[in-house]
């Protein structure tokens, strides 16, 4: 599973955005997206055109995680959402992995819905995440599990984000450029993703 | 980990770093995300407190139940005032100026106010003195919710007790306008207004945090402290909050589609 991770200002302000890949089930943190990377802009570009949906659940529904919000079938990305109630959005782009028979398509994968196979027929680009069974987190976007993994990464990096605000020198909408909050959202990555 | 690492990718870059194939494709990968990172790679020289402790290593909740001392608030309070009161044109300038300073510090206490909840509520079999919910709070989505977290959780939070009161304007012109009393507010305690200047309510600046709280919740409004003495209160003060009238639409929506 790779992810994309970004927080957005009330204003749609990009304050903070990190991609890396599973940690569980063997992953090496390496972020492995669909797109060939000259293509990476596709992330943003996915991840943004779900703030509409966002804008539309955030004010039917008072919870700060908002949960799995939108997909978008051709890379098959799954976006979950969060919700600072001082307005700031988290949002979260995974990615289930690509079958190898599908590697190296780039953006246009088809619709193929990789990942919900057993993992023993995977190999190449999937790297250590294809030995996953299919009940692990990194091929089931959609399952409680998921959703509970990545409210816990979500929260996480709420704490950390909270911290960051009350710094007297931070005023809102400012990027976040500290590398210890980089670190500790990796960390958090690292631990529940 | 991995940022180090990434770091040093990039850095390398340039002179085509031999042995770290596996960082520079990750690094390529980054590429709409750079203007981040070359920013945050001047930073590289962040400095770090003797003890090694960043603001990322303190606990949100240490302070909790710290009080501060009244009376170097209110040094700090009279400081901000003559601050305020430098270059003003009159006595609204200077209200607005309260109420500027205030705002900011709205917009961070949401946060820790819901932060505090939410971990006040995983872990309510720790702490005995907190409450017992047991979901994390809801983001206020109607005006009535946001008032009542101003009037009880935000109040008990700065001042240790809720408001005293909250009404809704009766004047049927003016649906828009809610009233917020605090019948002695702490930071007018040790002020002593001039007569020549006895429109002023230095509690502007809480009517500054309300107005943060306020539109950092999504609900645009502009709040104003008034004084209203009575024989028993002579400090009362009532802010007045004005909403939008891009709320007021919403919340009519909202009222036809049943959001509580």
């Amino acid at each position: 599973m790779s992810y994309y991770f970004t927080i957005l200002s009330p204003t749609d302000v990009p304050l903070f955005n990190i991609a890396f890949g599973t940690s569980k089930s063997g992953g090496d943190g390496i972020a492995r997206f669909r797109f060939p990377d000259t293509a990476q802009y596709m992330n943003q570009f996915i991840i943004h055109s779900s703030l509409d949906i966002v804008e539309e659940a955030q004010w039917m529904n008072g919870n700060m995680y908002l949960k799995h919000i939108d997909t978008y079938p051709p890379a098959s990305a799954y976006i979950s959402a969060f919700l600072t109630p001082s307005g700031a959005r988290f949002l979260l782009l995974h990615q289930p992995p690509q079958l190898a028979s599908n590697s190296g398509q780039g953006a246009g994968g088809s619709g193929s819905m990789g990942g919900s196979m057993s993992g023993s027929l995977l190999l190449g680009s999937a790297g250590g995440s294809s030995r996953a069974s299919a009940s692990s987190i990194a091929n089931n976007p959609t399952s409680p599990q998921t959703e509970e993994a990545v409210r816990q990464f979500m929260t996480e990096v709420y704490e950390n984000y909270v911290k960051t605000v009350m710094s007297p020198f931070y005023r809102q909408g400012m990027e976040i450029k500290s590398p210890v909050f980089r670190g500790r959202v990796t960390a958090a990555g690292r631990k529940w993703l | 980990m991995a940022q180090p690492a990434r770091h040093a990718a990039m850095l390398s870059i340039s002179n085509s770093g031999p042995n770290l194939p596996v960082a520079a494709a990750a690094a390529d990968r980054q590429q709409p995300a750079q203007h981040i990172h070359t920013q945050s790679q001047s930073s590289q020289g962040l400095r770090v407190p003797s003890n090694r402790k960043t603001i990322y290593d303190r606990h949100l909740n240490r302070s909790r139940n710290a009080e501060l001392s009244r009376a170097s608030f209110a040094f700090l309070f009279a400081e901000m005032v003559t601050y305020a009161q430098r270059r003003v044109t009159g006595i609204q300038d200077l209200e607005r100026r309260l109420n500027e300073q205030g705002y900011p510090l709205g917009l961070r206490l949401l946060d820790l106010l819901f932060y505090r909840t939410m971990s006040s509520s995983t872990s309510s079999a720790l702490s005995s003195s907190s409450s017992t919910s047991s979901s994390p709070p809801n983001r206020p989505l109607r005006i009535l919710p946001l008032l009542h977290l101003i009037h009880g959780p935000l109040w008990r939070l700065l001042f240790n007790r809720p408001a005293d009161a909250l009404e809704h304007s009766v004047s049927p012109e003016t649906p828009n306008e809610y009233m917020i009393t605090d019948n002695d507010p702490l930071v007018n305690t040790y002020i002593s207004v001039p007569k020549e200047m006895s429109m002023l309510n230095c509690a502007a600046f809480v009517a500054g945090i309300i107005e943060g709280v306020c539109d950092g919740c999504g609900f645009e409004a502009k709040v104003t402290a008034h004084n209203q003495p009575t024989e028993m209160w002579p400090g009362r003060t009532i802010f007045l909050l004005r909403f939008g009238e891009s709320v007021m639409e919403r919340e009519k929506v909202l009222e036809r589609a049943g959001v509580k």
